[in-house]
């Protein structure tokens, strides 16, 4: 199956002061596929995703989607870019002084010239994918974090990027609400076909989405495969990252 | 945009400090710059602007009102302590409102609002940044910075000498309570005589500057809050630093203004 690479990472670096965050790192991602990162904490994971939407400068390298580099693209078009990318941030990121509702209608009535009740279906589509609808009407500070996750993830498709980017959707919630956005984020990306890169720690979010997996380790590209494959590394770093993993799903 | 990165928890230097100060003011003149740029660019977002100027008037009026009948209260009778023994009551509605319409209302007004409306968008915006409400903003393809700070910038900018020409109000009635219950003065002789002494100019030079004050009030509070680092306790700082540095600005263009106008 020869899939296009909608984005290509190249010899990505970045410091801050005398720490080396990113060291050159190189990968692609592939039209429609889930690519899960890998790395301990502090390896540059969330400097990564944020490179890729150009929150942070990195020092050098190269971020192409479709050919375009993100990294050096003028104003209007790194803004015609960002609009077909999501970004669902670990904390939700929703807008605290609106409620359910307007945190989802806000990008649709910025971004789109879509009519006040075409945006009302809209939202009441989203919500009942993440099967929040119930919540329309509450204000961010009523929810808990694994409902604010699935409103950020609403909030995030909602206005139907192509690419996805997840930081650790299912860090901090007990292992079955985690494993229902993990599903969710599957279901999702089979309907809308997006492309996701989802950074997490929890190996089982990861079997379930997972079609490739990618390792940084102290700041570089350390191992990439499937899944499968490379547990069965014979790794001293892979190992003991997996086991401790398992330790801790266990708890 | 880039943003002079501040540090904050840790103990600065004499010369980190002295960066810092320039850092910042460069990082106010581009906010200032970026202002410009982006008000001219529809959509106006009218409607942010109207509800933020609701709410900054609203949260200044209780202080200003109170603030305002006392100061007016207060400088009149003073003025009534210094004019009785030389006969001259009758210069007292004249000065005192050339005093409150030059000085008085404009300063104070707007360091009270200051007090308020600044820490208020450094708090809010503060918690924003942190929590990466306006990350997120911003990646959506949305800028942040025509959404959040133009129609705050533009709110404070209108609304602070609409605030002011209220206390001119206040404290020139407070003035009149004093000077009634010195002397019984009437009211229409009160009045008649304080506009007699008023010029075009007193209220020119009254008025003008309250537009740059309400106009750097919201720059100031928008730059720390969109500045801050370092989790709620950064929001602290920039609260408070947004008040010191916005009621320091608005004293020292006070001082410019008087000294252009004295020319
Ligand atoms: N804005 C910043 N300023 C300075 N240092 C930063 C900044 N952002 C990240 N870092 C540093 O970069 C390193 C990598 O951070 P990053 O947030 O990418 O880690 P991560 O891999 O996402 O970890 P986690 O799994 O804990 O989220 C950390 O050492 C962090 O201190
Ligand atoms: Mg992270």
């Amino acid at each position: 199956m020869a899939r296009n690479k909608i984005i290509r990472i190249e010899n990505l670096t970045k410091s801050f002061g005398e720490k080396k965050v990113l060291d050159d790192v190189s990968f692609d991602v592939l039209e429609g596929e889930n690519l899960i990162v890998f790395g301990r904490s502090g390896t540059g994971k969330s400097v990564l995703l944020k490179s890729i939407v150009r929150l942070l400068k990195p020092d050098a390298g190269a971020i192409f989607f479709e050919d375009e580099n993100i990294l050096t693209m003028k104003e209007k078009k790194l803004l015609e870019t960002r609009k077909q990318i999501g970004f669902l941030f670990q904390s939700g990121a929703l807008y605290d002084s609106m409620s359910v509702r307007d945190n989802l209608a806000f990008p649709l009535r910025k971004l789109t010239k879509l009519p006040a009740e075409k945006i009302n279906d809209k939202i009441e589509k989203t919500l009942e994918l993440v099967d929040l609808s119930e919540a329309i009407d509450k204000m961010p500070a009523e929810l808990s974090g694994g409902m604010r996750k699935r409103i950020g993830l609403a909030r995030t498709i909602i206005t139907e990027p192509r690419v996805i980017l997840y930081d650790e959707p299912t860090t901090g919630l007990d292992p079955i609400t985690s494993k229902e956005i993990s599903s969710l984020i599957l279901s999702l990306q089979r309907k809308l076909k997006t492309t996701s890169i989802v950074v997490t720690h929890d190996l089982i979010c990861a079997q379930i989405i997972s079609d490739r997996v990618i390792f940084l380790k102290e700041g570089k590209l350390y191992i990439e495969g499937k899944l499968e494959t490379i547990k069965e590394k014979d790794d001293k770093f892979i190992k003991n990252f997996f086991s401790n993993e398992i330790l801790t799903e266990a708890e | 945009m880039k943003t002079p990165q501040l540090i904050y928890g840790k103990r600065l230097t004499g010369e980190e400090k002295l960066y810092n100060f320039f850092a910042m003011l460069g990082g106010i003149t581009v906010f200032i710059v970026e202002y410009f740029k982006y008000f001219f660019i529809p959509p106006y977002e009218i409607e942010e602007t109207k509800k933020h100027m609701a709410d900054f008037g609203m949260k200044t009026l209780p202080i200003v009102s109170t603030m305002g009948i006392i100061i007016g209260f207060v400088m009149a009778l003073q003025s009534y302590f210094v004019l009785e023994p030389l006969g001259a009551t009758d210069f007292i509605p004249g000065s005192l409102g050339i005093s409150i319409l030059r000085e008085f209302a404009p300063i104070l007004t707007a360091l009270l609002f200051a007090g308020r409306v600044s820490s208020g968008i450094g708090a809010e915006l503060g918690s924003m940044r942190v929590t990466e409400q306006i990350d997120a903003m911003e990646v959506s393809g949305i800028n942040p910075f025509k959404f959040l700070v133009v129609p705050r910038v533009t709110a404070s900018t209108l609304i602070l000498p609409l605030l002011t020409v209220y206390v001119i109000f206040i404290s020139v009635i407070g003035g009149y309570l004093a000077t009634f219950l010195q002397e019984q003065m009437n009211i229409t002789y009160y009045f008649n005589s304080m506009i007699s002494y008023i010029d075009m100019n007193d209220i020119l030079q009254g008025m003008i500057k309250t537009f740059f004050f309400g106009f750097m009030v919201g720059i100031v509070g928008s730059y720390k809050g969109f500045t801050t680092e370092g989790g709620t306790v950064g929001v602290g700082l920039s609260t408070t630093s947004a008040v010191v540095t916005s009621s320091l600005l608005i004293i020292f263009i006070d001082m410019i203004m008087v000294k252009l106008g004295m020319m």
